[in-house]
């Protein structure tokens, strides 16, 4: 195991120009980051094989505090973008982050299609339940019933499960973990980015600043308690698709290895040539 | 060697020999043979093709391509086109360049994707949202299809900026018999030297042709569609927000004495047809057919290049004219602009057909 010195890090950070950062006290996203950041130093990834790559939202600012290549895209369109930047440069580590807004709602279709197609690319969802940048609005994953700046009498949507429609669009492997189990979650993104294919984490993680308000679960502390005890690992489930009132955490789906996208268009070109 | 080929084809060997190594796109006629040929081509030439789930995905998958290194381009119509526009916005701030062929149909909506039209020139110059200019290129023919590919791929690696190929329905359909150059003349991009902390991705010193890094190269570059400083990073200082939309705008305006390209003849003639894509070709037997027969001279100017719009170089080269004809398959998107920004003291006169049929030299000939 590599020895992680603050020195390593802290280089991992553009600390010079990029900090204070935007994101309010006790928000989960910093936990979230500085945990990926770990699980980069201790598989070895270097900062200059690394691209990562987000949307737009709270969430998705965090690849604008990381040393190395970074894409701030569009909101919504972080994978059809990770897809270009791995189909050109395959020896890439493409780490995509957003949120559930941006990779479920606005990005859901472009979600399915990445998963179907086997991209070699790890995707960090952040699970927060709103659209934090924007003033806690309803997003897919909020619960029935519950408030948002445009639920003020209840959502009356249902709301999906993240992991599940990973699954079901054919990523190679798929986990949750949140922001309460640090140590679980740097495990998590390790098993994720060694897996070759698409593979996916969803991390709930807190945002106090409204959903933990509109919700009346409170301020950070709080709110990491709630997560402790919503949260069941997989071990303890029958049936972890059944599980409605509970986090269900740990691996949820993990196959046997296909090869990517970026292998089989390489036997396109062999083809294309003969 | 002579071979027969339509506009789209030649517009997709433009692009191959331009050394595009990366196409992402959505189907869409009167588009898909330029997607259909790519998809052939270029994984022989250890290229890439991607169908994406739709147009929205085509253009940030491409973005994505060009940040990492690859020349890249992606071919739609006017729906297509539509669904594009805020990624266009993106490559334009984050400066990738790239090639946006527009094989246009008639709208609003599905509108007619069968039949022809010129009505996207406006969504070129401002489909999408924000204060900057845009490069449109309009060709005429097949052989032009493929200059103006090669073409368009050198302005956007020379300007850093998305370059738009408007072709119509049937330029993109025409078949022609054509000679295409073995070589063609390549802009070569230059590359950042280390250390990369001297490395800027945005030039301040107006050098927009500056070296710059792509993913991959050790440099840990920062792309965003955010407003952003020298460094890439986002900021929103009204001073730097100022400097990013100065730049933007400049490098195309100041660029202008090189990026225009007229065709023209007949200058001295008192009447002056500004034309372009396939209306030009009916403009063109307009005049042999009027000169013909009256004896009188037509002149013919025909834009290559529909934006940044040549209207200082339109103000010199029709000073004689006495009258102005602009032929467009389309309700008078070009005529405005020839009326309002070149503003002669004679009539400009808009020939107009937008019903899905090729305009006609006697359309235009009533009109001279
Ligand atoms: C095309 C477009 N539509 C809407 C927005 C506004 N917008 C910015 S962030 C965001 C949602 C962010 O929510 P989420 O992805 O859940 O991330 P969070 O901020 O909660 O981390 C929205 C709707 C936008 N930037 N672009
Ligand atoms: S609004 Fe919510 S998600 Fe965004 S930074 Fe604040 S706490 Fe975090």
């Amino acid at each position: 195991m590599i020895d992680i010195t603050a020195d390593r890090f802290l280089n991992f950070f553009r600390l010079d120009e990029r900090f204070p950062h935007i994101l309010c006290p006790g928000c989960g996203i910093g936990t979230i980051m500085g945990t990926m950041v770990r699980a980069f130093i201790d598989l070895g990834i270097s900062q200059d094989e690394l691209c990562v790559i987000s949307g737009i939202g709270c969430s998705s600012r965090v690849p604008g505090y990381l040393d190395c290549d970074t894409f701030h895209t569009l909101h919504g369109r972080a994978l059809p973008a990770a897809t270009g930047v791995k189909l050109a440069k395959p020896e890439l580590k493409v780490v995509v982050i957003g949120g559930d807004g941006d990779i479920m709602a606005i990005g859901g279709n472009h979600f399915i299609h990445t998963a179907r197609r086997n991209l070699d690319i790890t995707v960090i969802v952040v699970n927060n339940f709103t659209y934090g940048m924007t003033g806690g609005q309803y997003s897919p994953t909020t619960p029935t019933h519950e408030k948002a700046s445009t639920a003020p009498f209840g959502n009356v949507e249902r709301s999906f499960d993240v992991c599940f429609i990973a699954k079901a669009a054919g990523a190679m492997f798929v986990a949750r973990s949140t922001t309460f189990h640090v140590a679980h979650l740097k495990k998590m993104i390790e098993l994720a980015l060694n897996k070759k294919g698409f593979s996916v984490v969803e991390v709930i993680s807190q945002c106090p600043t409204f959903y933990g308000r509109y919700q009346g679960i409170g301020d950070a502390v709080k709110m990491l308690e709630w997560l402790k005890s919503r949260s069941v690992d997989v071990s303890r489930v029958a049936d972890p698709w059944q599980v409605r009132d509970k986090f269900v955490i740990g691996v949820l789906h993990d196959q046997e290895e296909v090869p990517p996208y970026t292998e089989l268009y390489q036997s396109v070109r062999e083809r294309a040539k003969e | 060697m002579r071979q027969l080929l339509s506009g789209n084809e030649a517009c997709a060997i433009g692009a191959l020999r331009a050394g595009v190594r990366f196409f992402a796109g959505y189907p869409i006629t009167p588009s898909t043979e330029i997607a259909e040929y790519l998809a052939r081509e270029l994984p022989k030439v250890g290229g890439t093709f991607i169908q994406m789930e739709d147009e929205i995905g085509s253009i940030c998958c491409m973005n994505g391509a060009t940040a990492a290194g690859l020349k890249a381009m992606t071919a739609t119509s006017g729906p297509g086109f539509s669904l594009m526009q805020e990624g266009i916005g993106y490559s334009v701030m984050a400066e990738l360049p790239c090639i946006i062929v527009n094989v246009m149909r008639g709208g609003p909506a599905t509108g007619t994707p069968t039949r022809t039209s010129q009505a996207d020139v406006m969504q070129a110059r401002y489909g999408t949202h924000g204060d900057h200019p845009i490069v449109a290129l309009c060709p005429w023919s097949v052989r032009e299809c493929f200059d103006l590919t090669v073409e368009a791929v050198n302005i956007s690696e020379r300007l850093r900026v998305p370059v738009i190929v408007l072709m119509d329905e049937i330029v993109g359909h025409m078949r022609e018999v054509v000679e295409l150059p073995e070589e063609v003349k390549l802009w070569q991009p230059a590359k950042p030297k280390p250390p990369r902390e001297d490395y800027y991705h945005y030039d301040d010193t107006n050098n927009y042709d500056a070296p710059i890094a792509s993913f991959g190269e050790g440099y840990r570059i920062h792309l965003t569609g955010l407003t952003h400083r020298k460094d890439g990073f986002p900021t929103d200082e009204p001073e730097i927000i100022k400097w990013n939309l100065d730049r933007l705008r400049a490098k195309i305006e100041d660029n202008r004495s090189w990026l225009w390209d007229l065709d023209y003849q007949d200058l001295g003639a008192e009447t002056v047809i500004v034309c372009y894509g396939s209306a030009a070709r009916s403009a063109m037997e307009a005049k042999h057919q009027v000169e013909l027969k009256t004896g009188r001279r037509i002149g013919i100017l025909r834009l290559r290049m529909l934006w940044p719009f040549p209207s200082q170089r339109l103000i010199g080269l029709l000073r004689s004219a006495r009258r102005v004809i602009v032929p467009e398959m389309n309700q008078g998107q070009l005529y405005r602009e020839v009326e309002r920004t070149v503003n002669l003291n004679v009539p400009v006169v808009s020939v107009q057909r937008y019903d899905g049929e090729m305009l006609t030299p006697e359309e235009i000939i009533a009109a001279i």
